[in-house]
């Protein structure tokens, strides 16, 4: 699996919704999928997907599909 | 500006500084209120015109008593920009308050919250203990404060392990677990005050876990402490005597003022952070305490932008212990809260906030 596809699968595990629905765009609040509570859960996938420790700062700063794949990017994940 | 002060690092500014750095931007979020919000500009209007001069200090600013959002729709924004409507839960019977926040104002929150706690968590998020049930989230669409103070946390932490099982009961193996999943590592717990102390501290077990590793945040207030006769320092000495815990940070806020976060300093006092203040005033003529000297409370934020809850007169009564020279280095001022005001003492307050 390429690193764009783990992530999808990461966010529709997370957020228990079908992979189409995971693009580029999608934001964090805009579905009622993608809640503070599920947040902290997409968090975790993502860390054990790809075996990193998201800081604080980076939590907060997650709000969208795209700004996830830049936030991995500063831990070294290549999309 | 606003960005500076929230990026800086915390507890930094000393008071002449912090007049200078906060008081343009209250009293520009002052004028924005003023032109933005009808109900804030009438209550402005009958109450303080003429009596306020042109604000020198922090002190000289006008302030809305936090009973004013039970009673008025205080909203700076139109309706298509509300993001988010936060309400109080109030006691039985009481008026809900509502506070409407856009998504710049809530992501103000969000940053300022972070800034406090990983000033004492650090920025990697730690393994975190709740002491609390999973259960207060069984209904999503209407989980209590307590739901919400614990996912505004969970930002901090990872592992999230609740240690009260589905019933509320303490689950002894767990915390065994979870303290051997982490043995010799620092963690972080958080839980409500009482929680903490009727199922941690008062565990039926009585077992002296070492919990030296640790730092507690905790919050929710201390009224069910009070009737139990459990005051903060008694609190703060019975973890330390018993789990070797004392890093233990209280934390007092309200939802009626987002950005006031006011963590306890290692004094046992809470802190008031760069951008946020507090000033004590006598509840009847609402001139300015002395430090020392018990009053309500007054708490001023730079953030909420969405709403008029830059400066609100609380229902708390507290006291000023210092400021600028806490015994851990922290600058600005510490206090803290000794109750709340008394109801004759809070409608006293209202008619001479209504005559003047």
């Amino acid at each position: 699996m390429s690193n764009t596809e783990k992530l999808i699968h990461a966010f529709s595990e997370a957020l228990a919704v079908p992979q189409e629905t995971i693009q580029d765009d999608l934001a964090y609040q805009a579905i009622p999928e993608w809640d503070s509570i599920t947040h902290m859960i997409l968090i975790s996938q993502l860390e054990d997907t790809f075996g990193v420790a998201i800081d604080t700062d980076d939590v907060i700063d997650l709000s969208s599909v795209g700004k996830a794949k830049e936030i991995l990017t500063k831990y070294n994940i290549v999309f | 500006m606003l960005n500076d002060l929230l990026n800086t690092i915390q507890y930094s500014l000393t008071r002449d500084e912090k007049n200078r750095e906060l008081l343009p931007l209250l009293l520009e979020r002052h004028q924005w209120h003023l032109g933005s919000c009808a109900a804030y500009r009438d209550i402005y209007n009958t109450v303080f015109e003429g009596s306020i001069r042109q604000p020198a200090t922090l002190a000289d600013l006008p302030f809305l008593p936090v009973s004013a959002f039970k009673n008025h729709e205080l909203k700076s924004i139109p309706d298509s920009e509300v993001f988010k409507v936060l309400t109080s839960s109030g006691t039985t019977g009481d008026a809900v308050s509502r506070i409407f926040l856009n998504k710049e104002t809530a992501q103000l929150q969000s940053l300022a919250l972070s800034k406090i706690i990983t000033h004492v968590l650090g920025k990697a998020r730690l393994p975190m203990l709740i002491i609390d049930s999973k259960a207060v989230f069984a209904n999503k669409q209407s989980y209590s404060a307590r739901g919400a103070g614990i996912l505004g946390l969970s930002v901090f932490g990872k592992d999230h392990t609740y240690v009260l099982d589905d019933n509320f009961e303490f689950d002894e193996q767990v915390l065994a677990s979870f303290l051997e999943r982490y043995d010799g590592q620092p963690f972080f717990i958080f839980g409500f005050t009482f929680m903490v102390w009727l199922y941690l501290f008062n565990a039926k077990t009585g077992k002296r876990y070492d919990l030296s590793k640790a730092i507690l945040i905790h919050s929710g207030g201390w009224k069910k402490m009070t009737d139990m006769a459990v005051d903060n320092s008694v609190f703060r000495a019975s973890l330390k005597d018993r789990f070797g815990l004392d890093q233990i940070y209280n934390f007092y806020g309200m939802i009626e003022q987002i950005g006031s976060v006011f963590l306890e300093n290692s004094d046992g006092y809470l802190h008031c952070p760069n951008f946020a203040d507090v000033i004590i005033r006598n509840p009847a003529d609402f001139s300015v305490q002395p430090h020392g000297v018990p009053g309500l409370v007054q708490v001023i934020s730079v953030l909420p932008q969405s709403y008029p809850g830059h400066s609100l007169l609380t229902e708390d009564i507290g006291v000023i212990m210092g400021e600028d020279d806490a015994s851990n280095g922290w600058k600005g001022k510490y206090f803290k809260v000794t109750g709340r005001a008394k109801k004759a003492e809070l409608r006293g307050c209202s008619d001479t906030f209504k005559s003047r």
